[in-house]
């Protein structure tokens, strides 16, 4: 427990929205980018970071069973990991109540286990213990839309991007959310609270950020909130609005006041002394609009605040989150590519990785930005741009894989094209099938010479 | 004027040149190096290294300090500067270790081979199925089987997957992993076994043995970054080294020390926080930072365990010293700083062997939260009772900036119901008047806000002049936030007396001259912009620009000729008396068995009448009485002051003077009641 600091990781089970990608098999917390799983690029970064004792709670006992078993293998020794499972559909707050009785540090760090950044969490940490905040979000700048949506998935993802906006509302000095809505909430109108809208004077709605998924939580306003409110479901849009909202109007006991209430039974003098001490410590520290509102326009009123904090990463950090098949290509693309310091792989003279056992074709060509993986084999002229191909694939002669990410045991029939797509493992795509932005699952068999666009094929 | 006070040459403020100066080397301890200019008469002055900031100590591999020629550097004529820098009070802050001991992430790195390891049975098992007995069946189950109350959701229990022995084992792995590291390691095995030579050597070496280490480190560490690519680029800044030596970090110190908020495990959460608020400027006044600190520390004590093998003394005190070197990095300390760890060490220090660790754990805690509340908080109280007695109806009360003390003394003066107003003025970049403008107003004072350019205007109609101090040097000299000595020389000239309220913890030993031998520097960038104004631009981009330097002061002297009174927990004095008070009050926090209680201190007559006043050669004044023996009294500020006499355990017969007591004001102020 360092600087006490809990962390823990929300891997997630098998998400619908990442179907047919994701199976029993592979949760969405192993799903493959750049050959390695999804959740490697947080525990990786937690170890950075120095933090090597985690729990990582992942929904559905097979996908437990699944990650826990990977983590072991990869990081015994390495991180002191435990793995809870819960059931399916409790949402992430639902997770964190069930391992409640397992946190006991000051603050937690909840991180998604489906997110691929370098932001450095320490930073985030410590922005949460400066202000001692309730809550700590981290916001990172939301992918700009279209060059990356252009050449990949299909038009569900498009017709829904324009609804889900994240409205985030920013005091002036960008250090306290203010107001979060996001997705549906989103209507017409934008309802700002009032008495925040005053006691802030001024609000910067930005659309332009997006939710990390990595916060940083007092524990005991966390716990307190979840064994309250029984009915919330989601970190992200229960638990973070509900924060918000009531953060001038606090019903959690907070910041302070349950210490006066502490001393309250020592003498009186030690509390008069006590209360001088805090007026010392507010008067001389810097005042933000919580203390302006405590204090009221008489100064003499005392009302309970709590401040919820954001980091926003730099535009240099990059940090994206594996929740769409569309961010799935996204990630992929990006990890071998422009943040592919990520990856982990040193990259060789072309910007690529070929395994050196690989075994390329003559006349085969493997642009910039790709990835070969171990044993993988490729016949002649073929060409590979912007792809990640996994380990021990066997791919025919004359095939073009644009843009694509190719996992593990695929074999690709001769001339065959592939364009924007995602093939899973152990799939077969016989002589002259063409796929356009398709998504193929495990195990399928493409036929010979069919042409699909915009498709997922996968086993019935 | 008073012709029975002897015409004292008042000290013309001094007009030195600010130029342009090397930038110190960040030493280890901070001492600036004494390079004698055989050329020059100037002695050049190193302000010393604002910060030492980790970035330093792991990268840069910078050139043994140069002090460019005598003419473009910052000289003082004469100057006596005792005490030294914040650095350089060693008995206050031991220097650390060794460039080893003193970087943080190197205490990982544990000396021995490979094989000293052995892995923990890797537990991997199905997640649980019936909760209670799968965490039987692992050894670490550690968990209690609490169910989680008025929560749907089954608690669910952990399954330990893999598990960290040694904590330096990953990272260890890593570094073999790539050689540019792995050379890093070496040298830092090295510095390992020089801390055993170290002992012999003596202080210039030991100094030529850091540089030299720390460039090899550097160099080793930079190698390595490239080696391993960008992999580390997350919290490693690859580029820095290559820069040229900058002239200020603490732009970049914030994101770097927030991302270093993992690693630096060797730093207590709570001293972590105070530092990071001091950094970020979320905690201000020399009063909130000492506050902060101490608090901080008690929660360090707190949590603090004996290591086997350990003393309490020794590693506490060796505890403590590397939170405060943790502290100075975020921003030097200030003196009242400085003063209360001198206290707590000496407390630690004169711990009773027989005392168990609890105990003296608990002895600390109470000493420290009786710091607080008697030189803090009773100090401030007494001075707000004695200052209020100088604030009469009808006066125009100027005070400069934002100080407690002096908030504490208008409210409670507003309280009372004296009819005064306030001028509150103010300066840039800091404008810490608006935060005292803000509450005095919502109080219902009357105030007047104005900006220092128009001081000479608005000191006509002043009739006194209160300011707040960081530090009250022997001297006499106040040592407060830039400004001030502008302000209490412009009211000087306008015969306005001036009363400075301190608490006595931050009176201080040492004696400067002027402002500029030991200063703390702002961040130049805050005066390089204004706020609000975006096209006041002149001078972005100044960072590149080789032949520009922006000074941002953050303290002044204010000499002690400006300043009619000091009012202080011991009750009023002059400046010339402040070496007694400093003197009573260094006693006072060292003493074995300190029993003051400021809280008892009564106002009117306790005892005979005692004067504190510093050795002075001419003795006028039968009145006056000194309190030692080798304290002489200064005629012009004869004043009263009620002797309380405390049994002082350890036979010590010395005098504490209980605050109060008639006091004699300055010849102006008695000049100022001739005339009313």
């Amino acid at each position: 427990m360092i600087m006490d600091f809990q962390v823990v990781v929300l891997a997630g089970g098998v998400s619908k929205k990442l179907l047919p990608l994701v199976s029993k098999e592979i949760p969405n917390a192993l799903l493959p980018v750049a050959n390695r799983p999804v959740i490697s690029y947080v525990l990786e970064l937690l170890e950075l970071s120095n933090l090597k004792d985690l729990i990582v709670v992942v929904e559905g006992e097979d996908a437990a069973l699944h990650v826990g078993g990977w983590i072991s293998a990869a990081y015994a020794d390495r991180l002191h990991v435990e793995v809870a499972a819960v059931p399916e559909d409790v949402g992430t707050a639902g997770a964190i109540r069930a391992i409640a009785h397992h946190l006991t540090a000051k603050d937690i760090l909840v991180v998604s286990g489906d997110l691929v950044s370098d932001v450095p969490l320490g930073a985030v940490a410590a922005t949460h213990r400066r202000h001692d905040a309730v809550v700590t979000a981290m916001l990172c700048s939301a992918p700009v839309s279209g060059p990356s949506e252009s050449g990949s998935s299909g038009g569900k993802d498009k017709t829904k991007k324009p609804g889900r906006y994240n409205l985030i509302g920013l005091d002036p000095t960008q250090q306290f959310l203010l107001h979060i809505a996001t997705g549906a909430e989103v209507e017409k109108d934008l309802r700002v609270q009032k008495s925040i809208l005053r006691a802030a004077g001024q609000i910067e709605i930005r659309a332009d950020l997006m939710d990390a998924h990595l916060y940083a939580f007092k524990r005991s306003v966390l716990q307190e909130v979840l064994d309250q409110k029984g009915t919330f479901h989601s970190l992200k849009h229960d638990v973070l609005p509900y924060l918000v909202r009531s953060q001038l109007k606090s019903e959690a006991l907070l910041n302070g006041i349950s210490q006066v209430e502490e001393n309250g039974t020592e003498k009186i003098i030690a509390q008069s002394s006590q209360q001088m001490l805090s007026q010392i410590l507010a008067n001389a520290s810097e005042q933000t609009f919580h203390q302006r509102y405590v204090l009221g326009p008489n100064g003499t009123s005392f009302r309970k605040t709590h401040k919820c904090c954001v980091y926003i990463a730099g535009s240099n950090k990059y940090c994206a989150r594996l929740n769409s098949i569309q961010a799935y290509s996204d990630i992929n693309r990006d990890v071998i590519g422009e943040a592919n310091h990520l990856s982990g792989y040193s990259f060789s003279a072309h910007n690529n990785i070929i395994h050196p056992s690989a075994e390329l074709g003559a006349k085969t060509t493997v642009g910039p930005h790709c990835m070969l993986g171990e044993g993988s084999q490729m016949g002649d002229k073929c060409s590979v741009k912007r792809s990640v191909i996994g380990r021990h694939c066997r791919i025919g002669a004359n095939v073009k894989v644009v843009n694509s990410v190719v996992m593990n045991h695929v074999t690709i029939g001769d001339c065959c094209s592939i364009q924007g797509s995602v093939i899973c493992s152990n799939v077969q795509l016989q002589e002259r099938a063409v796929l356009k932005d398709c998504q193929v699952g495990a195990g399928f068999v493409v036929a010979a010479g069919s042409e699909c666009k915009g498709e997922i094929l996968a086993k019935k | 004027m008073d012709t029975r006070r002897t015409p004292r040459a008042v000290i013309d403020p001094k007009v030195r040149k600010v130029g342009f100066f090397a930038p110190p080397e960040p030493s280890q301890s901070g001492l600036p190096d004494p390079i004698p200019l055989p050329s020059s008469s100037l002695s050049p002055v190193m302000i010393p290294p604002p910060r030492h900031s980790s970035e330093n100590l792991l990268h840069h591999a910078r050139p043994p300090a140069s002090v460019v020629s005598g003419a473009s550097s910052v000289s003082i004529e004469g100057s006596v500067v005792a005490g030294g820098s914040y650095g350089s009070s060693s008995e206050l802050f031991p220097a650390p270790m060794s460039p080893a001991s003193s970087s943080y992430s190197s205490s990982r790195f544990v000396g021995g081979g490979d094989g000293d390891y052995c892995l923990n049975g890797v537990a991997v098992a199905s997640p649980g199925r019936g909760g209670g007995k799968a965490a039987a069946s692992f050894p670490r189950g550690g968990f209690e089987l609490t169910e989680a109350k008025a929560s749907s959701v089954p608690a669910s229990e952990l399954t330990t997957v893999s598990v960290v022995n040694d904590s330096s084992l990953g990272i260890r792995e890593r570094d073999k992993a790539d050689n540019g590291r792995g050379s890093a390691l070496e040298m830092k095995d090295q510095t390992a076994n020089s801390k055993q030579k170290k002992d012999k050597t003596t202080k210039a070496e030991r100094r030529a043995l850091q540089e030299a280490q720390r460039a090899a480190k550097a160099a080793a560490k930079a190698e390595g970054n490239k080696a391993s690519g960008n992999v580390t680029s997350g919290n490693a800044k690859p580029a820095k080294a290559t820069k040229p030596p900058q002239k200020y970090e603490h732009g970049s110190l914030l994101p770097d020390l927030e991302a270093k908020f993992f690693q630096l495990d060797t730093v207590h959460p709570a001293v972590y926080k105070a530092g990071l608020q001091y950094l970020s400027g979320n905690i201000y006044g020399s009063n909130a930072r000492c506050i902060a600190m101490l608090q901080a520390f008690q929660d360090a004590i707190r949590d603090y365990r004996v290591p086997p093998e350990k003393t309490l003394v020794r590693d506490l005190t060796a505890k403590i010293s590397s939170y405060v070197s943790f502290l100075i990095e975020c921003r030097p300390l200030s003196i009242s700083m400085g003063n209360a760890i001198k206290f707590l060490k000496t407390r630690i220090a004169k711990l009773p062997l027989t005392l168990s660790e609890s105990e003296s754990k608990a002895s600390l805690h109470s000493d420290i939260e009786r710091f607080i509340n008697e030189k803090i908080i009773l100090a401030d109280k007494v001075i707000v009772k004695h200052a209020v007695t100088k604030i009469r109806d009808g006066d125009v009360l100027l005070t400069y900036g934002l100080s407690s003390a002096v908030e504490m003394l208008l409210l409670h003066a507003h309280d009372l119901g004296k009819q005064f107003r306030v001028i509150i003025v103010d300066s840039r970049p800091q404008l810490r008047g608006k935060i005292l403008l803000r509450r005095l107003v919502e109080k219902g004072l009357s105030c007047t806000y104005t900006q220092i350019n128009a001081l000479s205007y608005i000191m006509h109609e002043v009739t006194r002049v209160f300011l707040g101090a960081s530090s009250i040097l022997s001297n006499g000299t106040v040592y407060s936030g830039v400004g001030t000595a502008c302000v209490a020389m412009i009211a000087h000239s306008f015969r306005v007396p001036v009363l400075v309220c301190c608490e006595a913890y931050k009176f201080n030993e040492r004696v400067q001259l002027d402002s500029i031998c030991s200063n703390e520097l702002g961040d130049p960038e805050v005066i390089s912009k204004v706020l609000g104004r975006e096209d006041v631009n002149y001078l972005d981009g100044w960072a590149n620009t080789e032949n520009l330097q922006l000074l941002n002061l953050v303290y002044d002297a204010t000499p002690s000729d400006y300043i009619s009174m000091i009012v202080t927990d011991y009750g009023m004095v002059p400046p010339t008396s402040v070496p007694v008070i400093e003197k009573e009050e260094e006693e006072d926090l060292t003493s074995h068995h300190h029993r003051r209680q400021t809280g008892t201190h009564k106002t009117g007559n306790g005892g005979d009448d005692r004067v504190l006043a510093p050795p002075v050669e001419d003795e006028e004044e039968d009145d006056v009485v000194a309190t030692k023996q080798r304290r002489r009294p200064r005629s012009d500020f004869s004043y009263g002051c009620t002797k309380k006499k405390t049994r002082w355990l350890d036979g010590d017969d010395a005098v504490a003077l209980g605050g109060g007591g008639t006091v004699a004001m300055s010849w102006r102020e008695e000049e100022r009641k001739k005339d009313d």
